[in-house]
C-alpha cells in the first residue's frame, strides 16, 4: 500500500495534572481498514480518541489526516476533516425523529424542510448501501439501542465522514445486534471507509479488525496484525503479565434450595411492567447466571431481591417467605435475612463515593450493634477491620482513609465485594461484577466468586458480558422482556443459542429463529411505544 | 491529583473570598470619599479591641452559630433549609410561653426548659416542610421560605391578640420574670476592678451554642444517624440500596435543623430582650446560610464563620456611629461578604484549583 495513512498520530502526549494519560503515542491507520484499539480501563484509549475528535488539546504531538497535518481544535474541525464518532453513550435527542437527529447541527439553512428532504434521500441511499435501515420518522425514544446506534452511524455518514470511530459499540447490544453491526462495519470498509474500534473485548478484536493497537498506562505497547496474534498474547500485552482468561473451577455440588422465587412481578414508576412472573430457584453451592441484554428485567430482579423496590409474588429464603411490599421491605431487612447484594451500579448504589473507604466497608451494615459503642459508632474498630479487609482483598492503595472515589474501578469493586462477602451471607446477589474493572482484577473477582460458591453459598449473577456468564455460571437463566425464556447448562449450550434466547426466541432451531428475532424486537418496541403514548 | 488538598479548600477559599469582598468594600468606601483603612480600623476597634465590643461580637456570633448549624445539618441531608428565620421566630414563642407561664426558681432550671421549648417549637415549624418534601416532593426551599411568612404572620397575631399585656402599645410580650434572666458575660466575668463586657448582651447561651457545635459534630460524624444523614445526602440511590429510609431521614434532619434554628431564641429572646418582640431573629436565619456555606457545613467551620459574621455585624454597627459613613454602607459590606463567601464560592475555588493543579504538575 502506497497511499498515505488515513490517520497518523505522531508523539501525542496529554497529562491531567500529574497523571500522564497519553505518553508519546504514535499510530498509523491505513485507509479502508478496521483498526482496533484495546486496553484496560484508564489505559488512555478514550483520551486519545477525545484528542482526535477535538475535545481535548494534546500537550504535544501532531495529527495527520490523509497525508496533511491538521490542527483539530474542536469537534467541528474533526467533522470537517472527515472524522465521525459514535460514542458509548449516544448523543441523541430522545423526542426528535431519526431525521431530525441526523440533520441536527448540519442544517443547510434557516428553514428545516429542504434539509429534511435532502436527508431523507441520503438516508434511503445509505440504508441500501450498508444495511443501515431505520425508519426516518420514528422517534428516538421508541427505538431499540441497536437502532439508536445505527442513527449515530448515519449521523456521521451524513456529515460525509471517511473515518469512523466507535467507542465500545457492542456493550449494549445482543449478540445478534452486534453481528449486524459488524456486517455494517464490513460494508463500510468495502466502500473504503476507515474504522477505529475501541473495545476491551478480545473476541471482537479477533473477529473483525485488520490491525490492533494495545494501550497500557497511557502508552501504546504494541501494534500488530490481527491475523498474527492471539487473544492470550493481546491480554498479556494489555495487563503486562500472563492472564488466565478462563475461570478455573470444579463442578458445582449444589445442595438445598436457598432462594425460591415464584411468579414475581414488578411494575416501575412509569407504569411499565418490568418483571412478568419470574420463577427461579438458586441452591446452595451453585452460581446461577442471569443472561440478557440490559433493560430486560435483570436489573429490576436484583433490585427487588435486594429490597430496593417493591414487587408482588413470593420470595422464600431458606423456606421462609419475605416481605415484598410492606414497610420493612428494604435493604436492611434483606441483609437481616442473609441476603448480601453487590449492586450493578457501584458509583450510585454500592458506594458513597465521598465517604472514606473505611466508612464504605460498613455501608448497609452500619446499624450492626457489634460496631456501636454506646450511642456512637466504634469508628476505630471499623477502621481497623477495614484495614484488614483491604489487605485481604489486595485493595490498592491500602489506605482506609482515602475517599472511595479515589480508587480505580477494580479496587472500588473489591471494597464492595469485601464488605458483602465478609458478612458471610447465605445468598449473594452480584450485578455486573466486572463492569469497568481491569483484566487483572477480573481474575481476582472471579476467583472470589467461585471460592464463595464452594463454601456453599447461593449465588445469583447478573452480567451483560455473555462470556462472563458462560464461564462463571453453573446454570444459566436467560431473560427477555421481563420473563425467563429458559434455563440452560453452560456445558450444553453456546453463544448462538443464548443469543437467540436473549432476543426472545425460544425455538432455537433453524433459520425461522432469525426472522423471529426481528419480529420480537419490533413487537417489544411497539409495546413500549404504546405505553409511552 | 484532580483536586486541591482539603485544607486549601477549607481555609484558602474562604480567605480569598473575604479578601475580595474586603477589597470591593474598600473601593466603595473610597468612592464616598472616606479612607478604607481608617474605616477598617474602626471596625476592628469597635468589635474586637474592647470587652464591650467582644460582648456584642459574641452575642451576634451566638445567633449565627445556631442558625449556621441548622443550615449545616440540613445540608448534610442535601436539603436547603432557608426557613431558619421562621423556625427561630417560633422558637422565640416557645421560649416566651415557658418563661411567662412556668414559675422558675432559678435561671438554670429555666434554661433547660427553654432549650427544650425553643427546640420543640423550631422543630415543629420545620416538620411540615420536611414531611411535605419527603412524602410529596414539595421543594423544601419553597415551603420553608413560605413558612417564614406564615411564622411572621402567626407571631404578629399571637403577640397582638394573645400575649400583649393590656394597655401596651407595642406588639410584644410582657418582660419575663427575673428568675428567667440569663446571666450575661458581665455578670459572669466582671469583677469590681475589672468591668469586663459591661453593657453588652453576650450571655450564657453562647456556651449552649458551643455545646451545640460539639453535639452536632458527634451526631454527624460519630453516630449511625449522622452516617445515614450523610449517606442519604450524598446519594439517594445509595441510601435506597443500604435500606436507609428516605422519609425518616428527611424528616429527622429537618427536625434537628429546625430545633437548632429555634434555639437561637435563647440568645435573643431570653438572653437579650427578656421578652418576645416581633421579628426577633432580625435576619440571622438567612445569615446562617452564608455561615454554613463558609464553614463547609462543619461545626468548627460554622463556629469560626459565625465569629467572623459576629465581628462584621458589630464592626458595621460601630461604623454607623461615624457621621460620614452612612448606615447603609454597613449593609453593603455585609452583603459583599455573603455574596463572595456564599453565593460566589466557585468563582474563587475554580481559579484557585487550577493554580494548585498547575503547581502540583510542576513538582511532579
Amino acid at each position: 500500500m502506497t497511499a498515505a495513512p488515513a490517520i497518523e498520530l505522531k508523539g501525542i502526549s496529554k497529562a491531567f495534572g500529574p497523571v500522564q494519560a497519553n505518553k508519546d503515542i504514535a499510530i498509523r491507520v491505513m485507509p479502508g481498514t478496521i483498526h482496533g484499539i484495546i486496553g484496560e480501563n484508564g489505559a488512555g484509549k478514550s483520551t486519545l480518541m477525545s484528542i482526535l475528535y477535538g475535545f481535548y488539546k494534546a500537550d504535544a504531538g501532531e495529527i495527520w489526516i490523509n497525508g496533511t497535518k491538521k490542527d483539530i481544535t474542536d469537534s467541528q474541525a474533526a467533522i470537517d476533516a472527515g472524522i465521525g464518532m459514535v460514542f458509548q453513550h449516544f448523543k441523541l435527542v430522545q423526542n426528535f425523529t431519526v431525521l431530525e437527529n441526523v440533520i441536527l447541527g448540519a442544517e443547510d439553512g434557516a428553514m428545516l424542510r429542504p434539509s429534511l428532504a435532502k436527508a431523507r434521500g441520503v438516508l434511503k441511499q445509505l440504508a441500501e448501501e450498508y444495511e443501515l435501515n431505520v425508519d426516518p420518522d420514528a422517534l428516538i425514544e421508541n427505538l431499540s439501542v441497536g437502532h439508536q446506534q445505527r442513527v449515530e452511524i448515519l449521523k456521521a455518514l451524513y456529515r460525509e465522514a471517511d473515518i469512523l470511530i466507535l467507542d465500545e459499540p457492542t456493550g449494549v447490544l445482543t449478540p445478534a445486534e452486534a453481528d449486524h453491526l459488524f456486517r455494517i462495519l464490513e460494508g463500510l470498509k468495502r466502500e473504503g471507509k476507515t474504522i477505529i474500534l475501541i473495545t476491551h473485548k478480545l473476541r471482537e478484536i479477533m473477529e473483525i479488525t485488520d490491525t490492533v493497537s494495545v494501550m497500557r498506562r497511557g502508552e501504546m505497547t504494541a501494534t500488530v496484525k490481527t491475523a498474527e496474534t492471539s487473544p492470550e498474547q493481546l491480554a498479556e500485552l494489555m495487563v503486562g503479565r500472563k492472564v488466565l482468561l478462563r475461570v478455573d473451577k470444579k463442578p458445582a455440588q449444589p445442595k438445598d434450595t436457598i432462594l425460591e422465587i415464584r411468579d414475581l412481578r414488578h411494575t416501575d414508576s412509569a407504569g411499565v411492567e418490568r418483571l412478568k412472573g419470574i420463577s427461579l430457584d438458586v441452591r446452595a453451592g451453585e452460581i446461577v447466571g442471569l443472561a440478557g441484554v440490559s433493560g430486560n428485567g435483570q436489573t429490576e430482579l436484583l433490585r427487588v431481591l435486594g429490597g430496593m423496590t417493591h414487587a408482588t409474588g413470593t420470595i422464600r429464603v431458606n423456606g421462609q417467605e419475605i416481605d415484598l411490599t410492606g414497610q420493612h421491605s428494604d435493604g436492611q431487612s434483606r441483609r437481616a435475612r442473609g441476603i448480601a447484594h453487590v449492586p450493578e451500579d457501584r458509583h450510585h448504589e454500592g458506594l458513597i463515593l465521598p465517604f472514606s473507604a473505611w466508612e464504605n466497608t460498613v455501608f448497609g451494615y452500619h446499624r450492626d450493634p457489634a460496631i456501636q459503642k454506646g450511642p456512637l459508632m466504634d469508628n476505630a474498630a471499623i477502621k481497623a477491620e477495614a484495614q484488614a479487609k483491604m489487605d485481604r482483598y489486595d485493595v490498592r492503595p491500602p489506605n482506609p482513609n482515602l475517599a472511595a472515589r479515589n480508587f480505580s474501578g477494580g479496587n472500588q469493586q473489591k471494597i464492595v465485594l469485601a464488605r458483602e462477602i465478609e458478612r458471610d451471607p447465605d445468598i449473594l446477589l452480584i450485578g455486573q461484577p466486572t463492569r469497568g474493572v481491569d483484566i487483572g482484577a477480573i481474575e481476582f473477582i472471579h476467583q472470589e466468586i467461585v471460592r464463595l460458591r464452594d463454601k456453599g453459598k447461593a449465588m445469583l449473577l447478573v452480567s451483560v458480558e455473555l462470556d462472563e456468564i458462560m464461564s462463571l455460571s453453573d446454570r444459566i437463566a436467560v431473560m427477555f422482556d421481563g420473563q425467563i425464556m429458559g434455563e440452560r447448562l453452560p456445558s450444553e449450550t453456546d453463544q448462538t443459542e443464548l443469543g437467540l434466547l436473549m432476543a426472545g426466541v425460544t425455538d432455537t432451531q433453524g433459520k425461522r429463529a432469525i426472522d423471529a428475532i426481528e419480529e420480537n424486537l419490533r413487537a417489544k418496541e411497539a409495546r413500549e411505544a404504546s405505553k409511552h403514548a | 491529583m484532580d483536586k486541591m488538598p482539603a485544607w486549601a479548600d477549607a481555609v484558602l477559599v474562604p480567605l480569598f473570598s473575604i479578601l475580595i469582598a474586603a477589597f470591593l468594600s474598600a473601593l466603595v468606601i473610597l468612592a464616598i470619599g472616606e479612607n478604607p483603612i481608617t474605616a477598617f480600623m474602626a471596625m476592628v476597634d469597635g468589635a474586637l479591641m474592647k470587652s464591650t465590643g467582644w460582648g456584642y461580637t459574641l452575642y451576634y456570633a451566638t445567633n449565627f452559630i445556631f442558625t449556621g448549624l441548622a443550615v449545616a445539618v440540613a445540608f448534610h441531608a442535601r436539603m436547603f433549609n432557608i426557613g431558619g428565620e421562621g423556625q427561630a421566630m417560633l422558637g422565640g414563642l416557645g421560649v416566651a410561653l415557658v418563661c411567662l407561664y412556668i414559675p422558675f426558681p432559678h435561671w438554670s432550671v429555666s434554661l433547660i426548659f427553654t432549650i427544650a421549648a425553643a427546640g420543640l417549637f423550631g422543630a415543629a415549624w420545620a416538620l411540615i416542610p420536611g414531611y411535605l418534601q419527603a412524602k410529596r416532593g414539595s421543594h423544601i426551599v419553597i415551603t420553608t421560605i413560605m413558612f417564614n411568612f406564615i411564622a411572621a404572620a402567626l407571631l404578629n397575631y399571637v403577640l397582638v391578640n394573645l400575649l400583649k399585656p393590656t394597655g401596651a402599645m407595642e406588639p410584644a410580650t410582657a418582660s419575663f420574670p427575673a428568675a428567667t434572666h440569663l446571666p450575661t458575660f458581665f455578670d459572669m466575668f466582671a469583677s469590681d476592678g475589672n468591668p469586663l463586657f459591661r453593657g453588652s448582651p453576650a450571655n450564657v447561651s453562647f456556651f449552649v451554642a458551643v455545646l451545640a457545635c460539639i453535639l452536632v459534630w458527634l451526631l454527624i460524624w460519630r453516630t449511625k444517624l449522622g452516617y445515614e444523614i450523610r449517606a442519604f445526602g450524598h446519594s439517594e440511590t445509595g441510601a435506597r440500596y443500604a435500606g436507609i429510609p428516605n422519609v425518616r431521614i428527611t424528616v429527622i434532619a429537618m427536625l434537628i435543623s429546625g430545633a437548632l434554628a429555634g434555639m437561637m431564641a435563647l440568645n435573643t429572646t431570653q438572653g437579650e430582650a427578656e421578652r418576645l418582640v416581633l421579628n426577633a431573629p432580625e435576619g440571622a436565619g438567612f445569615i446562617g446560610i452564608a455561615v454554613a456555606l463558609m464553614g463547609r457545613s462543619h461545626p468548627l467551620g460554622v463556629f469560626l464563620a459565625a465569629l467572623l459574621f459576629g465581628f462584621l455585624y458589630q464592626g458595621v454597627a460601630e461604623l454607623a456611629f461615624w457621621n460620614n459613613i452612612p448606615r447603609e454602607l454597613g449593609m453593603v459590606i455585609q452583603a459583599l461578604v455573603i455574596l463572595f463567601t456564599g453565593a460566589l464560592d466557585n468563582m474563587v475555588r475554580m481559579p484557585l484549583e487550577k493554580l494548585f493543579l498547575a503547581f502540583g504538575r510542576d513538582k511532579a
